[in-house]
Order: structure tokens, then C-alpha cells, then sequence
């Protein structure tokens, strides 16, 4: 425990199951981003997985709305200490475009348009732990939230959920992203609170 | 860089603004900043109870005296303590600097930077470009800044006699009050435009570093006209705070 801070007495004492150590829930949804909202069309729009060998899969959004497409509801964290609980999304399992996808590399790096990067091991997209996200609470997802679509790894804090997802490369080592560069954890467990290095 | 909490006692507080403050600390230990940084504060309540959120620091250097600017949010659970109930005597914990991105240096390496800094903020948005401003300022810096800062009057100013005494040739300052102008002021209060920040910032040929920080809505809103503007994405920084 630390020093005691005089006069504090803090809001609430209800211990919340759902909330990982040191988060605190919330009822907005707060923007992080480190520059400009890029401006996307979906007809202009695509996806891609590249492996070790050159090799590209490629998704238009047609392509990806023909997709079998998943109902979500998870919680959400971010690493600048903000929780989210229930919150619904719509979008399309990163196992479902891995399917066709021949690698025996174990990390991905997704690239978003506007330039942003992030590390995530292939395990942690699998199995049911990650999906192309297109909706947020029934609407299309705004492009604050990284519409058209994003990256969605519930389990990961925030950062690691892609904006503006355009696509993902197999390293084969765990390559340091954007923020991962800037001072933030290369894996991001909010229930082990790797915020920082 | 970031490892364990080290202990503050607050030296002096200062009310900045009707909703603000500024709070001088001094902290042991702390390794000095750059300009942008952040700094995790973690209040212990007496049963044990803690809360942790991450402040912007307004001061820079190498000192082990920290300055926080804090804006007291109406259903906040830290940040109206800091405002209203904290006083000189006091012991937070403190764990930083962190950041590695919002950061601007005089020198990177053995170069000094040049190129021209517009800074645009949005009421506290000002806390980490205060920073840059007294980090260029303390290093005779050739680079020449802009700041833009928009606020609800001039109430709601934080650090404006800084400003003042501080602008001149290599600060130029652009003042934009939403609600309420000074008297005599040119103009009616207004929100910025497209337009006003155009003629109010370095232009793209000028090549400069951009930074943004306010709320949501202001930084979304300069953000994508700075790029309608011209200027290239990557070259601007943005922090944005509150929802959409």
C-alpha cells in the first residue's frame, strides 16, 4: 500500500470482477490516436494477410461482407486506465480469414492506413480471441473508432486493437509496434498490467 | 525509465482557471522530463483504496520539481481532488515520465531542431505545449513557434501571464475564445475556423512539426483540416481527451 494521500477518499469500494487491476469503468468511449483521423472509403478499402513467402491474401470489402459475420460482446481496456463493459460489435473472426493462410510464423505486425503499427503473436488472433470489427453498438464503426474497421483483440489492451486496419504481416519475432516504440508493454495483458516497458 | 512509484510532496498550488489548477511538486528522485511527457499520479485513500490516472506534466527538464496543470471534471474522481482539496504538505505518488511520442526536444542527439513547431491547443490541451513553450524558451532554441490556443474566455486560460510575457518574435501566440472575447477584442467570440487556422499557422511549404492536444472534438476537427491544409499526416502529433 502507498503513502496515504490526505482528504482522498475515492469514489467507490465495489469490487467489479469484470475490471482489471488499476482500470476504472466508464460510460464514454474516449479517442486515442496518435494523429489524424485518416478519411476512408470502403470502395477504396482492403485487406490483406502476407506471409513469410510473399505471399498476400487480399479482401475488398465485398469480399469481406461476404464473410460469415460474428456478434461480439466483450469488454474493453486501455492502457490509459479506462474500462469499458458489454460493449457490442460486429465483424469477421480472424480465424475465419487465417483459414487459407499457410505460415509457420508465430507474430503478426498490423499496419493501419495512416501509418500506425502494432505487435500481436498469431496465437492471441486465433480461437475465437479476434475479429475484424465493422460495428460499434449497432451502428457503423465511426471513424474516431477506427472506421471502416479496425483490429478488435479484446483481451489485449486497447492499443493492440488496430485502428483503420489494413492489413497483417507474419514476422517471425515479436517486432516492436508504434506505441511499443513509444514506451508502451510489447505484449499489453491488462490483467497483468503491462502498461510499460 | 518508469519503474516504481517514488513519492511527491506537493510545494505550491496556483489557481490557473475557475475549473483549474496548477500543482507544484517535488519529487526525489524523478529523472527529468522531456517536453510531452506524461506522469502516472496514484492517490491511496485510508482503507487502501487507490486510484491512478495519467496527468500531462507542464514542466521539462532535468529538476526534481514537477508541475502538473489539472482540469477538475465534473464526474472525476481524481482530478477534483487535485483542484479543490489538495494542499501544500501533501504526498502523492508518482511514476514516470512515460511517453515517447507528444515529445518535443531542442536537440535530437548532437542537432539542434530548426524546423518550425505550430502548437494548437484546446483549453487544458495547453499543459503539454506549455511544456515545448518553457523547453524552447530555457534553450534558446532557434526554431521559431506558433501557438493557437482556443479557450471559453479568458478566465479560462491556464498559464496566461506565461504566455504573455513569453510571446514575442520566436512566440507567436493566436488567441481564439469561444464564448466569451476580452473587451475591446477585434472580433465576437467564435469557434475556430478552417480558415483562421490557415492564416493563423505556418504554412505547409514552412514544413513544420504540428501538435494538437484537446478535447476530442477540437483536435479531430484541426487535425483533419490541418491535413485538408496540406500537411502531411505523419508530421502531425495529436492528444485528444474526453469521448465521442
Amino acid at each position: 500500500m502507498g503513502i496515504i494521500s490526505r482528504g482522498f477518499t475515492g469514489r467507490s469500494r465495489e469490487v467489479n470482477p469484470a475490471l482489471p487491476p488499476g482500470q476504472f469503468l466508464t460510460e464514454d468511449f474516449p479517442v486515442l490516436s496518435a494523429g489524424p483521423t485518416p478519411d476512408i472509403d470502403t470502395a477504396d478499402w482492403e485487406f490483406s494477410i502476407r506471409t513469410e513467402s510473399g505471399e498476400a491474401h487480399r479482401w475488398t470489402w465485398d469480399d469481406l461482407m461476404a464473410l460469415p459475420i460474428e456478434d461480439i460482446a466483450t469488454d474493453i481496456h486501455c492502457v490509459t486506465r479506462w474500462s469499458k463493459l458489454g460493449t457490442s460489435w460486429r465483424g469477421v473472426s480472424l480465424d475465419t480469414l487465417f483459414a487459407d493462410v499457410d505460415t509457420s510464423s508465430g507474430y503478426t505486425m498490423a499496419h493501419s492506413y495512416g501509418g500506425y503499427t502494432t505487435n500481436v503473436p498469431l496465437e492471441d488472433l486465433l480461437d475465437g480471441k479476434a475479429w475484424i470489427a465493422f460495428e460499434f453498438d449497432g451502428e457503423p464503426l465511426a471513424p474516431e473508432h477506427g472506421g471502416p474497421a479496425r483490429l478488435l483483440v479484446p483481451h489485449l489492451y486497447f492499443w493492440k486493437s488496430a485502428k483503420w486496419i489494413r492489413g497483417l504481416v507474419m514476422h517471425d519475432s515479436d517486432d516492436p509496434g508504434f506505441w511499443e516504440q513509444n514506451g508502451y508493454h510489447l505484449y499489453g495483458d491488462p490483467w497483468r498490467e503491462q502498461r510499460y516497458w | 525509465m518508469t519503474s516504481g512509484w517514488k513519492v511527491g510532496t506537493v510545494s505550491a498550488t496556483r489557481t490557473e482557471t475557475p475549473t483549474g489548477r496548477s500543482i507544484t511538486i517535488d519529487v526525489p528522485g524523478w529523472p527529468g522530463n522531456i517536453a510531452g511527457q506524461h506522469v502516472d499520479v496514484r492517490l491511496t485513500a485510508p482503507d487502501g483504496y487507490q486510484a491512478v490516472r495519467s496527468y500531462s506534466i507542464a514542466s521539462v527538464g532535468d529538476d526534481e520539481r514537477v508541475q502538473l496543470a489539472v482540469d477538475r471534471l465534473p464526474d472525476g474522481e481524481v482530478s477534483p481532488y487535485l483542484v479543490d482539496d489538495l494542499l501544500p504538505g501533501d504526498q502523492l505518488e508518482f511514476r514516470g515520465p512515460l511517453g515517447g511520442w507528444f515529445v518535443w526536444r531542442p536537440e535530437v542527439g548532437d542537432v539542434v531542431q530548426t524546423e518550425p513547431v505550430q502548437l494548437i491547443g484546446g483549453g487544458s490541451g495547453i499543459v503539454p505545449l506549455i511544456a515545448m513553450i518553457r523547453s524552447h524558451a530555457a534553450s534558446a532554441n532557434p526554431a521559431k513557434f506558433r501557438l493557437l490556443y482556443s479557450v471559453r474566455s479568458p478566465e479560462d486560460a491556464f498559464f496566461a501571464d506565461e504566455l504573455a510575457s513569453l510571446a514575442g518574435d520566436d512566440l507567436e501566440i493566436t488567441w481564439v475564445y469561444t464564448r466569451k472575447a476580452p473587451e475591446g477584442w477585434p472580433m465576437p467570440a467564435h469557434r475556430l475556423t478552417k480558415d483562421q487556422l490557415a492564416s493563423a499557422s505556418f504554412d505547409v511549404t514552412q514544413n513544420p512539426s504540428v501538435f494538437v492536444c484537446g478535447p476530442t472534438g477540437f483536435v479531430e476537427s484541426v487535425a483533419s483540416w490541418l491535413v485538408d491544409l496540406g500537411h502531411d499526416p505523419a508530421r502531425v502529433k495529436t492528444e485528444r481527451f474526453g469521448g465521442a
